[in-house]
């Protein structure tokens, strides 16, 4: 903020005298409020991989937060009202970072900044990463990219600065630290023999009494069309894929509307498609030949 | 103070034959060839192991332990193997050996009496594969947590959201499928459970683990010295959220008083799967991400993978090595980005030290200006995924444009040539300049760090630490001139070495390595000039994977942190598999933490971040 204008602030009817302008505002409870909050949000000093670097990048003198109010960078949890998720979240540190998270004083906000912290990002199917912070903390503004680039975040947290201006203190369900009483902590999970969220523990044990029952191990209640993956599968048409979701909707399958003539299908792509679908199910044939 | 180079391959591969001969002399029936297709080195019967080992270090000279890691053979001889890498301190190729290990109950000796630089990567193989390093005397997990359900790179091991032996997965391709892998668990989360699981004993035993194996509660126990001094015995924890730890990093240190007695390294907390993930992936697949190990030098990392694939490519009949332009292009990207590197090492080390962020907005700001040179060029500020096997993805631009002209911005738009000159030849030794006129004779900064985090010269090699805390220690080895690629040979520069051994000399080399590094990006300059135009990339453009040839191979460049390695091997369908079999990475980062405990005993515990900050890690690449 460099030049306070206090008519940005005004929010009535009410006449200020143009002498007084520069002195008066006259305004809502609530816009003062998320008025100062928005203009001095303090992020945590917490890198967590490579978009940690960006965010640094960020805060340098090139890109500049300080024009936010958002230079001071906390390492404290407790004296932080933002915590910019810059990473991969894995799930070794995601224990720590609920941690980190119940710490903070409220009004708290979280942006997941990147692919990684937004959805499990490029290493998504790793068997030590999480597929995004939200699957834990509830996440205020994602900001996509790889890394994002310091522009982005900067809109990523514009956009924060606007939601914030948002949320009324009249209506108390609004946000959380509005309300009456103190919210209630985000559980801890914990590392077992894979990472166990204690909110899921009751469909953790109803599956493992499954397991441990006749059926033995693999037995899900996966869609059917899940089950298939894996294994060689046709290229999906707007037949196919109509029945398999009428199927596993529980409804006959009715018939599927006429797929629209080729009209939209590249015919050069269709056409290589089709051939190696053909080379495909030679080589499967030649497979199973040498395997008899 | 910079030594002459050492001579380049003073020792050429016949050494290395003439080193195997003797060993196969001295062990005979239990040391063999390797003779599978495309391999080399030599298989060592582990009972002979540890005296082979000893030998090959003090007989044959192979002193410098570069690279351990274990091969899970599934299907192709159903046995596990441990791989390592040994070189010569003076330059050279590599002694390659292996020893077999049945896949159950899979056990080799430990190597840690010999080569102590061994220490992590063999807790790492426990972890990952699940070899017992018998002999080891911390044989803990180390990138995943006790207790956790088997070891990931087992071939036979699947992950949660498991698909497919490879990519391109069959679901999405080529139809361009695609489906939420949340789905695929009922958990909808990347989670599974083993069948046995027992709620009820559940408990998170990991830190309680972690403490006991300091020999020490947590409790603060009273001590007296001989001069009736009381202090008090502790255990502080440092990270994994901490500011000054680079990252997810996590020191457990046993403290008297306020002296370090023992330190010990917890990581894993940016573990994300990479090798596992790399065996999945299709060969040119892997190249971004290599970026996103050490994210601070994605180009370099790009350039040793390149090595590493290029070098089985070679085995094929129909390889054309990268064109003059490909790797004059190459030089110029990785040594910008050890610049980038360094300038940020030096930055944040300052942060370690307690001058907070005012140095370091010094040291970044030319950054910028090398990154939109990389943006421009590559697409990307800082994960470019630009090199390709056989030359790189694109020419540099005729000129840097910003890509949108928006208000208050001004409008880039340069002549690269123009603005590589001017940023080679003045904008990066201004800035180099200026670091060493505000800090080398800091009063401060000498009192914090002369004499502090000390690695004497034969630490250093046997903890097998590389780059500039290598170097810092005495050793002029650097793999540019010890095992010379690309254009190297050609270009004039010095392998830069200090001889203390202490953070004061690991700040030093690395200014000197940024005036190397001005020194060849000078030579480069020309080299664009004269290629201009030519061909970047060696390869048939029409093909869109190359089949890689079978066999095994250690690509390895002189990364801004050290040593960075690409052991891959190619083995399967005899046509060229679609994925490597193995991708494993030798991370300097990872490997120069070993000998961070050594360097940090007895020091106070506010020099250790000073410590950690000269080692100059980055957990992209530790954790990996
Ligand atoms: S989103 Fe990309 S840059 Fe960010 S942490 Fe993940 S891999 Fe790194």
């Amino acid at each position: 903020m460099s030049e306070l204008d206090l008519r940005e602030l005004h929010n009535t009817e009410f006449p200020v005298p143009a002498d007084m302008q520069n002195n008066v505002a006259i305004t809502s409870l609530s816009r003062i409020y998320n008025w100062s909050r928005r203009s001095s949000i303090w992020p945590m000093l917490f890198g967590l991989a490579c978009c940690a670097i960006e965010m640094i990048a960020t805060a340098a003198s090139r890109y500049d937060t300080a024009r936010f109010g958002m230079e001071v960078m906390r390492a404290s949890p407790r004296q932080s009202d933002l915590m910019i998720v810059s990473g991969t979240v894995t799930k070794k540190m995601v224990v720590p970072i609920v941690r980190l998270y119940n710490q903070m004083p409220e009004p708290k906000y979280v942006l997941a900044m990147g692919a990684c912290a937004s959805g499990g990002g490029p290493f998504k199917e790793g068997y030590n990463v999480v597929s995004g912070i939200d699957q834990y903390v509830p996440v205020d503004v994602y900001v996509p990219g790889c890394p994002p680039t310091p522009q982005a975040l900067i809109y990523g947290l514009i956009a924060l600065q606007r939601k914030i201006d948002g949320q009324s203190l009249a209506n108390m369900d609004d946000v959380p630290w509005y309300g009456v009483g103190p919210s209630d902590p985000v559980p801890i999970p914990i590392l077992g023999p894979d990472i166990i969220d204690p909110r899921q523990m009751e469909l953790i044990r109803q599956q493992a009494e499954r397991a441990a029952g006749a059926a033995g191990k693999g037995t899900r209640d996966l869609p059917a069309a899940v089950m298939d993956i894996g294994k060689p599968r046709t290229v999906p048409t707007v037949e196919s894929v109509t029945a398999e979701v009428k199927q596993e909707a529980g409804v006959p399958a009715v018939e599927a509307p006429k797929a629209e003539p080729a009209a939209e299908v590249d015919p050069e792509k269709a056409a290589r498609i089709a051939k190696r679908e053909a080379a495909l199910a030679r080589k499967r044939a030649a497979q199973e030949k040498g395997e008899n | 103070m910079v030594d002459q180079a050492i001579l380049p391959a003073a020792l050429d591969s016949g050494d290395v034959q003439t080193a195997i001969n003797h060993l196969k002399e001295m062990y005979p029936g239990k040391v063999q060839d390797d003779t599978r297709q495309g391999y080399s080195g030599v298989i060592i019967d582990r009972s002979v192991l540890v005296e082979a080992a000893t030998a090959i270090r003090d007989k044959l000279g192979f002193n410098y332990l570069s690279s351990v890691t274990g091969v899970d053979y599934l299907g192709f001889g159903d046995h596990l193997e441990v791989v390592y890498h040994a070189y010569r301190i003076t330059g050279g190729p590599a002694l390659v050996f292996k020893a077999q290990t049945p896949r159950d109950n899979a056990e080799v000796p430990s190597l840690i009496e010999v080569y102590p630089g061994a220490d992590l990567q063999e807790r790492e193989a426990y972890d990952l594969m699940g070899i017992r390093f018998h002999g080891h005397p911390n044989l803990k997990r180390i990138l995943l947590w006790e207790g956790f359900n088997g070891h990931p790179l087992r071939k036979d091991w699947k992950e949660a959201y498991y698909e497919q032996e490879h990519k391109p997965f069959d679901s999405r391709w080529p139809a361009g499928y695609a489906r939420r892998a949340e789905e695929l668990t009922v958990f909808g989360k990347n989670v599974q459970y083993p069948a046995d699981l027992d709620l009820s004993r559940l408990s998170d035993t990991t830190e309680s683990q972690l403490y006991s194996g300091m020999g020490l509660g947590v409790d603060v126990q009273d001590e007296v010295t001989s001069e009736g001094i009381k202090t008090d015995r502790l255990v502080v924890n440092l990270g994994p959220h901490h500011p000054s730890t680079h990252g997810v990093f996590r020191m457990v240190v046993e403290l008297n008083g306020e002296t370090v007695e023992n330190l010990e390294p917890v990581m894993g907390y940016l573990h994300r799967n990479h090798e596992q993930i790399g065996e999945r992936n299709a060969w040119n697949h892997n190249m971004p991400f290599t970026d996103r190990l050490d994210y601070i030098s994605g180009m370099s990392n790009n350039l040793g993978y390149a090595l590493a694939v290029e070098q089985l490519l070679a085995h094929g009949a129909r390889y054309t090595p990268p064109t003059y332009r490909a790797e004059v292009i190459r030089v110029l990207m990785v040594e910008l980005t050890r610049i980038v590197n360094h300038m940020w090492a030096i930055g944040f080390l300052l942060n370690d030290l307690g001058a907070f962020f005012t140095p370091a907005l010094y040291a970044i700001s030319e950054r910028e200006r090398i990154l939109d040179f990389f943006e421009a060029t590559a697409g990307s500020r800082m994960m470019p995924n630009y090199m390709r096997f056989q030359g790189v993805a694109r020419d540099i631009p005729e000129r840097i444009r910003s890509t949108a002209n928006q208000l208050n911005d001004r409008v880039r738009d340069f002549n690269t040539m123009d603005y590589l000159t001017e940023l080679i030849n003045e904008r990066i030794p201004g800035a180099i300049d200026e670091l060493d006129r505000y800090l080398s004779d800091n009063e401060i900064i000498k009192a914090r760090t002369i004499g502090v985090g000390y690695l004497p010269k034969d630490m250093a090699i046997a903890y097998s630490a590389a780059g500039p805390v290598l170097r810092a220690s005495g050793v002029p080895y650097d793999v540019r001139r010890a095992e010379p690629y690309s254009i190297y040979p050609e270009l004039d520069f010095d392998v830069a070495v200090r001889y203390n051994g202490d953070i004061y000399d690991r700040y030093l080399i690395r200014l000197d390595e940024m005036r190397e590094s001005v020194r060849i990006l000078k030579q480069v300059l020309p080299r664009l000039e004269a290629t201009k135009g030519e061909s970047v990339f060696a390869g048939n453009k029409a093909i869109y994977m190359p089949r890689v040839p079978l066999g095994e191979a250690y690509g390895r460049v002189e990364n801004p942190k050290g040593e960075l390695g690409f052991y891959v091997i190619s083995q399967g369908d005899p046509k060229g598999p679609q994925n490597p079999w193995r991708y494993h990475v030798r991370a300097p980062s990872f490997i120069n933490l070993t000998a961070l405990g050594q360097m940090s005993k007895g020091h106070k515990v506010a020099d250790i971040v000073a410590i950690l900050g000269s080692i100059d890690i980055v957990l992209g690449e530790t954790d990996r």
